[in-house]
């Protein structure tokens, strides 16, 4: 077990280190992408150009850049190119933000999915089974960014139920961090509630045909104790790893257009906006933040995975 | 299909079995003849498949639309024009800088979905906007497909030192934040451009969204690919086939290849889905389709800056999006359970 770990986290350091060169190496070979030319301003001169490319370092050999870079990276020093604030600043301030909204989407979409999936899976065939699957499809097959914008506009902005986009610190008042925080975890929640539902309504279908429910139900269990103790725990399994792994992937970019169309300021917006300015350190930064996140929770699924089922551990 | 080959008879394999079937009068069916049955049952997944169909086709037919009914192009502004209202003269935009709300057929079919902030027909743009976006669908889901296939396959069937090289990409590829790196992408090469070699790309061409988002998805389809390849070198025929002296690459496209052919057309559907989706989500965030030409993402953006004044101006858009997804991800479904109904083929995110 412990060799397995030390090599799961090998090959996440690898990966990592390939993104951050990529990541680097693509804004470098870019053309238009000369961060010296957009610092200067307007009607820049050529000296002041040259002098800014001398001071930041530009001249110097791409790899040397990429040294030097990865190295403010670790110490905190990164600059952005158009602000010039510290990047990690940046990133610590938004952090909170992120998580808030990342944690609260992911509880609601679990919850949500498991009563959907449940429900649904009981009166397969039914009625409510074919409403449920319908509006799970439709859910799927919305994109974020614009049921994000309905909702802040018709419930926010018209009906006035909700604030209309914002952010309130949870130390503040938490009543108005959660009520700020409700439409944008439905929103971004409604896509992973279609997909965990319909997943888990295949599962408890396929768990239900099991013996070792036949034997519970044999036993003379209660239909109700079956389902949860028996068939849910069962079918869970699949449901927990997709949870995983889409939880690092919200955190690594997936609530991008959330917190743009909410305005929440997190840091994936702030990935978005370095973005629109080619602003290569914060870009960098975030890229790298988000790629840690989606690399750490697969390891720590792979790690789990490989606790409950030793066969994986010996491929 | 471990059948004894018939000992009476010198024919062996397929041939001994069609024999067989024909004296004993079995009329069998093939894996897509009995796919296709089973879809053609499905009716929920036909008549999405016919919708998904119908749209491509009335998207198609824009340029007929916007020549002979509105009369005007997807990027030309009326913003001082005053059209015809049931003989009532109207502005386009209104002094306030309200555009004017759907007219339906009351202008004869100018402005059937009103105008935007510059003066454009909706129903133009929204209809050149629908090919923009499919075209970018279908062909970045094309190229996922190619790719997929080109590298699952040899990474699963030579498996060793090329499979670890490939898988270690994959990895890469898997662990790079999609929209980070695809709006990174689209806004770098959105302001110059491509130029590789004698090959040039304009920064407006479509060509960029397609080959980041073919690019994007890859992981997605490749590694499933790879295990089912690894799976497929193990049968039976493909062992026939090298025992018949078949290099590498005839295994590869007369055995392995041909076997896959369910599952590509099942990613290929679903792909579409997470194509158009991406793209919408690229040109809402400026990287995918640029301005002025219209794209379902490009107007959701525009539409989103004027939702207190205008909403149909997102609303519209937004409907054909989850309309065209939708009927993908449930025509989708159907193939998938009318080929493999025990396969759980599946896209994620």
């Amino acid at each position: 077990m412990g060799r397995f770990i030390v090599r799961r986290v090998a090959q996440m350091l690898f990966v990592m280190f390939a993104v951050s060169i990529l990541t680097f190496f693509i804004f470098n070979v870019i053309p238009n992408g000369d961060p010296a030319v957009r610092m200067a301003g307007k009607q820049p001169t050529e000296s002041q150009i040259e002098a800014i490319r001398e001071e930041w370092g530009f001249n110097d050999n791409i790899f040397v850049q990429y040294t030097t870079t990865m190295k403010k990276v670790f110490t905190g020093d990164l600059l952005s190119y158009t602000t010039q604030l510290p990047v990690d600043e940046e990133i610590i301030k938004g952090l909170p933000r992120t998580f808030a909204l990342a944690v609260g989407a992911a509880l609601l979409w679990m919850f949500v999915a498991i009563c959907f999936g449940l429900y649904s899976a009981v009166k397969a065939g039914k009625f409510a089974d074919r409403f449920l699957t319908i509006i799970a499809l439709i859910g799927i097959s919305m994109p974020v960014f614009w049921i994000g914008a309905l909702m802040n506009y018709y419930l926010g902005f018209k009906l006035g139920w909700f604030p209309n986009g914002g952010y309130v610190e949870f130390s503040e008042d938490p009543v108005d961090w959660a009520y700020h925080l409700i439409l944008p975890w439905t929103a971004l929640a409604i896509l992973f509630i279609g997909f965990y539902s319909r997943v888990l309504r295949s599962n408890v279908l396929d768990t239900i045909n099991e013996d070792f429910v036949r034997t519970a139900r044999a036993k003379g269990l209660g239909e109700r104790q079956i389902m949860v103790r028996h068939v849910l725990r069962n079918s869970m399994i699949p449901i927990v790893t997709l949870w995983g792994l889409d939880f690092g992937a919200v955190i690594g970019g997936g609530a991008i257009l959330t917190e743009t169309v909410f305005d929440l300021q997190g840091v994936g917006q702030y990935a978005a906006e370095a973005v629109g300015q080619l602003d290569v350190p914060p870009v960098l930064a975030t890229t790298m933040f988000a790629a840690f996140f989606i690399v750490l929770l697969n390891a720590i699924v792979d790690i789990v995975y490989a606790y409950l089922d030793p066969r994986i551990r010996l491929q | 299909m471990a059948t004894e080959p018939a000992t009476e008879t010198t024919l062996q394999g397929p041939a001994a079995w069609e024999q067989e079937a024909e004296r004993e009068h079995v009329h069998g069916l093939g894996p897509w003849r009995l796919g296709f049955r089973r879809l053609r049952r499905n009716r929920v997944a036909l008549f999405f498949g016919f919708l998904f169909i119908l749209l491509i086709l009335v998207c198609a037919a824009a340029p007929l639309w916007a020549d002979n009914v509105a009369k005007t192009g997807p990027t030309d502004g009326h913003l001082s024009d005053t059209i015809q209202v049931d003989g009532e003269t109207k502005n386009v935009v209104g002094l306030d800088g309200v555009p004017i709300g759907p007219q339906y057929m009351k202008a004869d079919g100018k402005f059937f979905l009103g105008a935007d902030g510059n003066g454009r027909d909706i129903m133009v743009r929204l209809l050149y906007g629908g090919r923009n976006s499919l075209f970018i669908g279908l062909t970045a889901a094309l190229i996922t497909v190619f790719l997929s296939i080109i590298l699952g396959v040899v990474s699963g069937y030579f498996r060793g030192s090329t499979d670890a090289v490939i898988r270690t990409l994959l990895d890469i590829l898997w662990s790079f934040p999609v929209i980070i790196l695809a709006t990174a992408l689209g806004v770098a090469l959105a302001l110059g451009g491509l130029k590789i070699g004698p090959l040039t790309i304009a920064g407006d061409s479509l060509a960029i969204p397609i080959l980041i988002i073919g690019l994007v998805y890859v992981p997605y389809m490749a590694r499933p690919v790879r295990g089912q390849v690894m799976s497929l070198r193990e049968k039976e025929f493909v062992e026939a086939a090298r025992a018949q002296g078949a290099g590498p690459i005839r295994i590869m496209f007369s055995e392995v290849i041909p076997n896959l052919a369910s599952t590509m057309l099942v990613f290929f559907t679903l792909l579409i889905a997470n194509a158009v989706l991406l793209e919408a989500a690229l040109s809402f965030l400026g990287a995918g389709v640029q301005p002025p030409n219209p794209s379902w993402g490009t107007m959701i953006e525009e539409g989103v800056d004027r939702i207190a004044t205008a909403p149909h101006l997102a609303i519209v858009p937004g409907i054909m999006l989850v309309l065209t997804v939708l009927s993908l991800n449930v025509f989708g479904d159907g193939v998938r359970d009318a080929l493999d109904p025990r396969a759980k083929v599946r896209l994620e995110r």
